[in-house]
């Protein structure tokens, strides 16, 4: 009872007085700095319609992918699996300006100062932003996904990759298949991870866009340029999108310059990298 | 006492001579925002670094079915027009001073163990040549039998004339002749060694008064498959022989030598092949190589020059974040309105930002692309690589290209900065549009083939074949594919379709910024 009171009181006194001058547990500043990120993401209007677009890019172009993809004679070297979920390379870009929009729009706009007047403690605010966009990016991935898998299942089999073939339809009861599948939705919260450490540091949208999508784009390019193998392999181990994406395969698991795991491992360093840039950047530098 | 002072106005809208302000305002603009001029200068200087990144060696390549032969594929013959060529084939010659023919009847053409011509290549050759010497690469004209697409008469390795259709059999023989007058060279094929017809004549300039003439034979390697997977392309398959069967076989004219020499032409694989060479049985001639005698093609030996700019897309990232941001920028912090009130005529705004960024854009890119191309050929030889040899008019088509590439592409992030007025929007979008389609496309093999030439023909990157040096030959059966160096489009019509956007997007944008309140 007497606790009741204390907390009665306690409530009442925090609301006569500037919230950033009341002392809070970091428990609860960090829900509250959830809270206000989620709440300023869920009132941006682009956010609903990007999520959509990672969604419906994710599995419309594996709809596309799928239609085009041939296999008469059964023998080909295509991955159903990775066939499928060719949609993950386009709506990563979709995942990456959601993820810049979140901090750079707040610079563009000037709203980071009053941001950071409200919580001061800036690892938190980048926490709470990341929180927010990697959940998003999960659920839209997860439907994207899932729906890629889908058609896949229902397209695939009529265009050469039958059961007799040995291409089981695809599902996800399947290990590989659920791997890649898993892992793509994965590879998509890690995109949005790397996207929002980029934007912390560079700031400006447009330029953490082209850094961003860059050293995804970029390194395949070059990797097949590159004659020398060893050089090659290297790239590809060490480049975010060849390195992630090794989680969608599920045939030739051998001739993989890395592991499927150790792949999207590969691609979480670099986002972990880029978080911790920024949010280095982000406690050091002037808003 | 009242003063009427006319307020200076603005230029009026209509007449030449109010764009130069303009011009000159956006070019004030441009170069005194130093991320946008650093940003540029980054986007020159990236194609080189990439070009200089290659420090590939090269150490042989696999031959069809066979080991790693080290120095193989690093360099290759130069034909007579200037290309890179294969010159590989078994030659049984004599020589032949001044004018003279050489004529032969072909009875059939097979692979050695008693297989017919359906186990040999479409394209597999064997009849009667007369060439400059026995130095692979040196000038030739022969009438040939193909297994898939009849007689033929080719010369210097790019010609390439219909004779007779039909396979040859020994019910269907084929007589073949050429006769040489002077450097003009006519080939003829009957069907019956009476009734001739003439498949062509060529001149071969500069056919040295004793010229070498006999009966050849030679094949790609039958089944050579390239595999392309994430590790690169490999090819693979068996090394496999062809034999043209010969009688009748007359020289006339004045020959030195009266003995017929048999003589392994090139260095490819095919002069470690065990059984080609010839017999001669009577009057009956067999004539057993492997090889070929046509124009390389990409993909197989050699470096073409296109092969240092890589790093072009690279650049072009740069280029549409500077470009996007030189309009999208004045959206975000209002400038736009301040431009607008000094020069109402919008439309005039827009051109005078591409006009700016366009020229920049082409500087920065012509720097950048003639430096990557003369230092990273340079650096691609010293490594003992083969660079396949390129016309000075190409090497220029080339650069100019790509800088034009590049101005196109900046004028097109520019009309789009107008139309979405978001930076990263206008930035994601085009990379979007133009560099995740060489992705799938090209770099990864993860679209099928049709799929893959569908996007290099309708989205921008479309452009990129403008810097395609490497030719397809009708007569030459190779993988043409977007990875080896070919685009579905030609240069010019490929470049066209990213003109084509960009004109659309500067159209649109020019209409919605004079309709919507800036």
């Amino acid at each position: 009872m007497r606790a009741l009171l204390a907390l009665r009181l306690r409530r009442a006194w925090t609301r006569l007085l500037p919230s950033s001058l009341v002392p809070r547990s970091s428990v609860q500043s960090a829900a509250r700095a959830f809270g206000a990120e989620w709440t300023k993401l869920r009132t941006v209007p682009g956010t609903g319609w990007l999520l959509l677009g990672v969604a419906a890019l994710t599995a419309g172009l594996g709809v596309l992918a799928d239609a085009a993809t041939r296999c008469p004679a059964g023998v080909c070297h295509l991955d159903p699996a990775k066939t499928s979920l060719i949609g993950v390379d386009l709506s990563q870009a979709v995942v990456a300006i959601l993820a810049v929009l979140v901090i750079s729009d707040e610079y563009g706009t000037g709203l980071i100062r009053v941001t950071l007047t409200a919580m001061p403690r800036r690892t938190t605010v980048l926490a709470a932003k990341a929180v927010t966009v990697t959940g998003l990016t999960l659920l839209a991935g997860a439907v994207g996904v899932a729906g890629s898998v889908l058609a896949g299942r229902l397209i695939l089999p009529g265009h050469g990759f039958a059961f007799g073939h040995g291409y089981p339809p695809l599902s996800l009861a399947d290990g590989p298949v659920l791997r890649a599948a898993a892992g793509s939705v994965l590879y998509l919260a890690l995109i949005a991870l790397l996207s929002l450490g980029v934007g912390t540091a560079v700031r400006d949208a447009a330029a953490a866009m082209g850094i961003v999508l860059g050293l995804l784009y970029l390194v395949p390019i070059i990797a097949s340029t590159v004659t020398d193998p060893g050089w090659h392999r290297h790239l590809e181990q060490l480049a975010p999108m060849t390195a992630g994406l090794t989680i969608q395969d599920t045939i030739g698991l051998r001739g993989l310059a890395i592991s499927p795991w150790a792949g999207l491992g590969v691609l979480a360093a670099w986002a972990a990298g880029a978080l911790l840039l920024g949010g280095l950047l982000l406690r050091l530098r002037d808003a | 006492m009242t003063v009427t002072r006319t307020i200076p106005r603005s230029p009026t809208p209509a007449g030449p001579a109010g764009f130069a302000p303009v011009l000159r305002a956006e070019w004030a603009k441009f170069r005194t925002v130093r991320g946008w001029v650093i940003g540029m200068i980054i986007a020159a200087l990236v194609t080189v670094g990439i070009a200089l990144l290659d420090h590939s060696e090269c150490g042989g390549q696999p031959t069809p079915g066979g080991p790693v032969i080290v120095g193989y594929g690093c360099s290759a013959p130069i034909g007579p027009g200037g290309e890179a060529v294969t010159d590989s084939f078994y030659f049984a010659h004599r020589p032949l001073a001044g004018d003279g023919s050489v004529t032969a009847r072909m009875t059939a053409l097979t692979r050695p163990g008693g297989m017919g011509p359906a186990h040999l290549q479409p394209w597999s050759k064997a009849g009667i040549i007369i060439k400059a010497s026995t130095r692979p690469g040196s000038a030739y004209a022969a009438v040939l039998v193909t297994p898939g697409h009849g007689v033929r008469m080719q010369d210097d390795y790019t010609g390439d004339i219909a004779g007779r259709p039909g396979a040859v059999s020994p019910a269907a023989p084929r007589w073949l002749r050429l006769t040489r007058s002077g450097d003009t060279i006519t080939g003829y094929d009957s069907a019956d060694g009476r009734h001739w017809t003439t498949v062509g004549t060529v001149r071969l300039a500069g056919l040295p008064a004793t010229a070498q003439a006999g009966l050849f034979a030679t094949t790609p390697g039958t089944s050579t498959s390239t595999s392309q997977s994430i590790t690169g392309s490999s090819a693979s398959g068996a090394l496999t022989l062809a034999t043209g069967h010969f009688d009748h076989v007359t020289l006339s004219g004045n020959s030195p030598s009266q003995r017929w020499a048999g003589t392994q032409i090139g260095s490819g694989p095919g002069s470690k092949a065990p059984g080609a060479g010839f017999h001669q049985a009577g009057g009956t001639f067999t004539v057993t190589g492997t090889g070929d005698i046509a124009p390389d093609v990409g993909g197989q030996v050699g470096t073409p020059i296109e092969g240092t700019l890589t790093g072009v897309f690279a650049t072009l990232i740069a280029v549409i974040v500077v470009a996007a941001l030189f309009i999208t920028a004045e959206y975000r912090r209002g400038l736009i309105r301040v431009t607008f009130a000094a020069s109402p005529a919008r439309g005039r705004v827009l051109a005078a930002k591409a006009v700016v960024i366009g020229a920049v854009t082409f500087a920065a890119g012509l720097a950048g692309g003639a430096a990557a191309v003369g230092l990273g050929t340079a650096l691609l030889r010293s490594n003992g690589n083969f660079i396949l040899p390129a016309s000075a008019l190409t090497e220029v088509r080339v650069v100019a290209g790509t800088a034009a590439l590049l101005a196109v592409t900046a004028i097109l992030a520019l009309a789009l900065g107008g139309i979405l007025r978001h930076g990263a929007a206008t930035v994601t979008t085009l990379i979007v549009a133009i560099v995740l389609p060489y992705v799938l496309a090209v770099a990864l093999p993860v679209l099928p083939v049709g799929a893959a030439d569908w996007l290099l023909r309708v989205t921008p990157v479309a452009g990129f074949s403008i810097q395609q040096t490497v030719q397809r030959y009708p007569q030459v059966a190779a993988s043409y594919t977007p990875r080896n160096g070919y685009y579905p489009l030609p240069p010019l019509a490929g470049f066209a379709v990213l003109c084509a956007w960009a004109a659309l997007a500067l159209a649109i944008a020019a209409v919605l910024l004079r309709r919507r309140d800036a």
